[in-house]
């Protein structure tokens, strides 16, 4: 067998294997079973690890192995399902494994002693096992199944203390958003399918580039997988779900709603682009641009540690649709693989802050406090060296500091932008968008360090006994901290401004295939991005700058009042404390409304329905049981049935006379037979 | 008409009679009386086949067993006659209806 697809399978299905172990006998396995979990995790580990290697040293940019086997065969279609192993791949298996790898040690404190612990580790298992079947996929078959399987995993882990009335509605809130965005998704799966006949990417790729299906059908088809993005990358719109997914336990919050889940949309993406029409890429690079400046403004006014992340999260994941939709995908993917780390990395250290707070909360016997709001923390530095550090790190990778991963990447997307704009002469406001969010972006972050922190502790008696996570959880953070520096991408390039390195060598942009193309070609693009690299850079350097010193001024030396600015901003300030009221207008413009015609079909199917129809059959069912019971008892029983018996009766009645007793009388009878019988034979 | 036609058309006016008496008759013994003449006229008809029929010794010998049976009937009827005057305080077979006491 292909050494690729021995990797791959082992890959895929041992997660799945410890899933099977952790959900029926897990609880009766020593220390709950979780070694079985984070046993198969480490495994997948070490192979992508292998995987990678392989493909550092092949250096191929279009290496590719594809593997399918016959699904289901009927006369009309055959449908194959199967892995496709090229660099993409690889490099999101091994995102996939290390974040999955690093959740799974870190949950082993962090969810230390929770009463479904072997569950919990259950559902991890079974996440990484979906998340890995979207990364291999050869089909939008496959990639479909997996796609709903990591939505029910992360709709499980949202879920996961249940208890809370706040989680359990969390998790339905994001199953069901994500099923608005799936809809589009299945659609533009099925109009691809229907046109071409196949679900696999090479025979759907070939089916475009030969014109089965074009205009504003292929159109269509995009934003019908767009929308598959938007609901599980979490954009504007459907973005609603991802700031109330952080009811789950941290680290389920980075590794699936912050560095591998969230991001399958952007891969997703990254997978199809080559068919995508410009219609779409506009679309895309618009929603993607809005998501990334809209969240980061509502970042500012977050209190809860965990709540800042989500909407950061929701910016950078803008930022890689927007940088789908300005042409560079690869870039995307590079943001994307960056992200995943640094973002995974600031709520593993969000998660540590929290832990130390719950177990100082629990210390002194309260339950009140709320345990994720940064209100209550600051000053931490001290107690928690390595968690600072981290996320100091982290923050820097994210704000676009140099030196930093994050620079390079996020550098990369608003060169892009920025290149789309020269190109085009049009789309300013994308830059804004894109410039506008990565200020913001500096801003919020170092405002949460700097509130974590820095500065004097706001409850004091909480801060005496708040002391440094324990060692599985700083692995992960020591781990993911390391890479957020630049090196790790750039190698052999060793210049820190420069994104130029083994991944942008082997994650090779193909070229659009759609016909009649009004999209650029990869030399154009990648030529109009290098021209825009510089003003780009210097640009963002300097916007991120002034979030930083902003930040600074208003948080660490307190020179700038946070207090008068908000007062003086206050419209603004409203606006992106209550998130742009979009809850609120989904609930007047949505739910409301469905709850109303919920009420008036229940009214019209109980009051109406069942009164008067329903109500109305039993009715004249009665009434013609009546009839027939009439019908039945007087006229056949009594009438048939019984007149039967009467006649009978009658018959009886007459017909007993013959019978005499009288021994005479019969043989009188019987002469007379005779004589009758005798008559007739001589006739 | 020959001879056998004769002797039939005797015997089965003797039946008849004994027919009618055993149908009309409420004294069981005139009864019984009918039942002998039906018997005899039988009888008749076997000595006539036996004579002109054909049926030779046969016919001869069947007549004797039924002049044995009859009289052994006879015996066996007088008898439940008897018991039936006993009973009944009369040989009216019409009043003679019980089953038991």
């Amino acid at each position: 067998m292909n050494i690729f697809l021995q990797y791959t399978l082992l890959i895929y299905f041992l997660p799945l294997i410890a899933f099977g172990i952790q959900i029926f006998v897990g609880k009766r396995l020593p220390r709950q079973g979780d070694w079985v979990s984070i046993g198969a995790v480490l495994a997948t580990l070490v192979l992508s690890i292998a995987l990678f290697a392989g493909m550092l040293l092949d250096y191929n940019p279009t290496f590719k192995q594809n593997f399918s086997f016959t699904w289901l065969e009927t006369a009309n279609f055959k449908i194959s399902m199967g892995f496709l192993v090229d660099n993409i791949t690889i490099i999101m298996l091994l995102v996939v494994a290390i974040i999955s790898s690093a959740s799974h040690i870190y949950s082993l404190k962090y969810m230390e002693g929770d009463s479904r612990y072997s569950q919990y580790y259950a559902y991890l298992s079974l996440f990484t096992f979906s998340m890995n079947g979207i990364v291999l996929a050869n089909s939008m078959m496959l990639l479909y199944m997996s796609w709903e399987l990591v939505g029910l995993s992360s709709y499980l882990l949202i879920g996961f203390w249940f208890e809370k009335d706040s989680a359990s509605n969390a998790g339905k809130k994001a199953f069901l958003t994500n099923r608005v965005g799936d809809i589009g998704f299945f659609i533009g799966i099925m109009s691809l399918f229907t046109a071409i006949g196949s679900f696999s990417y090479s025979d759907i790729f070939a089916g475009v580039a030969a014109g089965k299906i074009t205009g504003t059908l292929l159109t269509l088809a995009g934003i019908g997988l767009f929308m598959g993005a938007v609901g599980k990358s979490a954009q504007f719109p459907l973005h609603i779900w991802l700031p109330d997914a952080m009811e789950g336990p941290t680290p389920v919050s980075a590794l699936i709603h912050a560095a591998t889940m969230v991001a399958a949309g952007v891969f997703m993406m990254v997978r199809v682009f080559p068919i995508l029409s410009p219609d779409v890429l506009i679309i895309v690079a618009y929603i993607g641009g809005f998501t990334a400046f809209f969240a980061a403004t509502i970042a500012i006014t977050r209190t809860d540690i965990k709540q800042v992340l989500a909407y950061s999260t929701l910016s950078q994941l803008g930022y890689m649709i927007m940088a789908i939709g300005t042409g560079a995908y690869t870039v995307a993917f590079f943001h994307l693989a960056i992200h995943a780390m640094f973002k995974a990395n600031l709520f593993y250290g969000a998660g540590s802050v929290i832990h130390g707070m719950h177990h100082a909360l629990h210390k002194l016997g309260d339950h009140k406090t709320d345990a994720q709001d940064m209100r209550n923390m600051g000053g931490l530095k001290s107690k928690m060296p390595v968690t600072y550090w981290a996320m100091v790190i982290s923050s820097l990778a994210i704000s676009g500091v140099p030196l930093f991963s994050g620079f390079l990447s996020k550098d990369a997307i608003l060169a892009g932008t920025l290149a789309l704009v020269n190109r085009t002469g049009s789309h300013h406001l994308l830059l804004f968008f894109g410039f506008g969010a990565a200020l913001i972006t500096a801003f919020y972050m170092f405002r949460m360090i700097f509130l974590t922190f820095h500065n004097k502790p706001n409850k004091p008696k909480i801060f005496e006994h708040m002391k440094e996570s324990p060692t599985a959880m700083l692995i992960p953070l020591v781990v993911l901290s390391t890479l957020s520096i630049f090196i790790f991408y750039t190698l052999p390039n060793v210049n820190p401004l420069s994104g130029q390195g083994w991944f942008t060598h082997l994650v090779a942009q193909h070229e659009s295939l759609v016909p009649g193309n009004l999209n650029p070609s990869v030399y154009a693009i990648e030529e109009s991005i290098h021209h825009s690299h510089f003003p780009a850079m210097i640009t963002s350097l300097i916007v991120a700058g002034l979030g930083l010193l902003l930040a600074w001024l208003m948080y660490f030396k307190k020179l700038i009042s946070a207090e008068v600015w908000t007062k003086r901003l206050r419209p603004l300030y409203t606006l992106s404390f209550n998130r742009y009221y979009i809850d609120e207008l989904y609930d007047k413009i949505i739910y409301q409304p469905f709850l109303k015609i919920a009420d008036w079909v229940a009214y019209l199917d109980w009051d109406v329905y069942d009164k008067y129809f329903i109500n109305g059959f039993g009715r004249v069912t009665e009434w013609f049981a009546k009839v027939v019971g009439i019908a039945d008892y007087d006229g056949l029983d009594q009438g048939i049935v019984d007149g039967f018996g009467r006649s009978t009766q009658r018959l009886g009645n007459s017909l007993k006379k013959i019978q005499t007793g009288k021994i005479q009388n019969y043989v009188l009878y019987a002469a007379f037979a005779i004589v009758i019988l005798l008559i007739l034979q001589m006739l | 008409m020959n001879i056998l036609q004769v002797y039939l058309t005797l015997a089965a006016v003797l039946f008849s009679l004994g027919i009618f008496a055993v149908i009309t008759r409420r004294n069981a013994i005139a009864v019984l009386m009918g039942i002998e003449l039906i018997l005899n006229a039988a009888n008749l008809n076997f000595i006539a086949f036996a004579r002109f029929g054909g049926m030779n010794f046969s016919g001869h010998i069947f007549a004797l067993f039924v002049i044995v049976l009859a009289a052994a009937e006879a015996a066996v009827a007088l008898a439940i006659i008897i018991n039936l005057y006993q009973n009944f305080q009369s040989i009216n077979v019409d009043e003679a209806q019980q089953l038991k006491q």
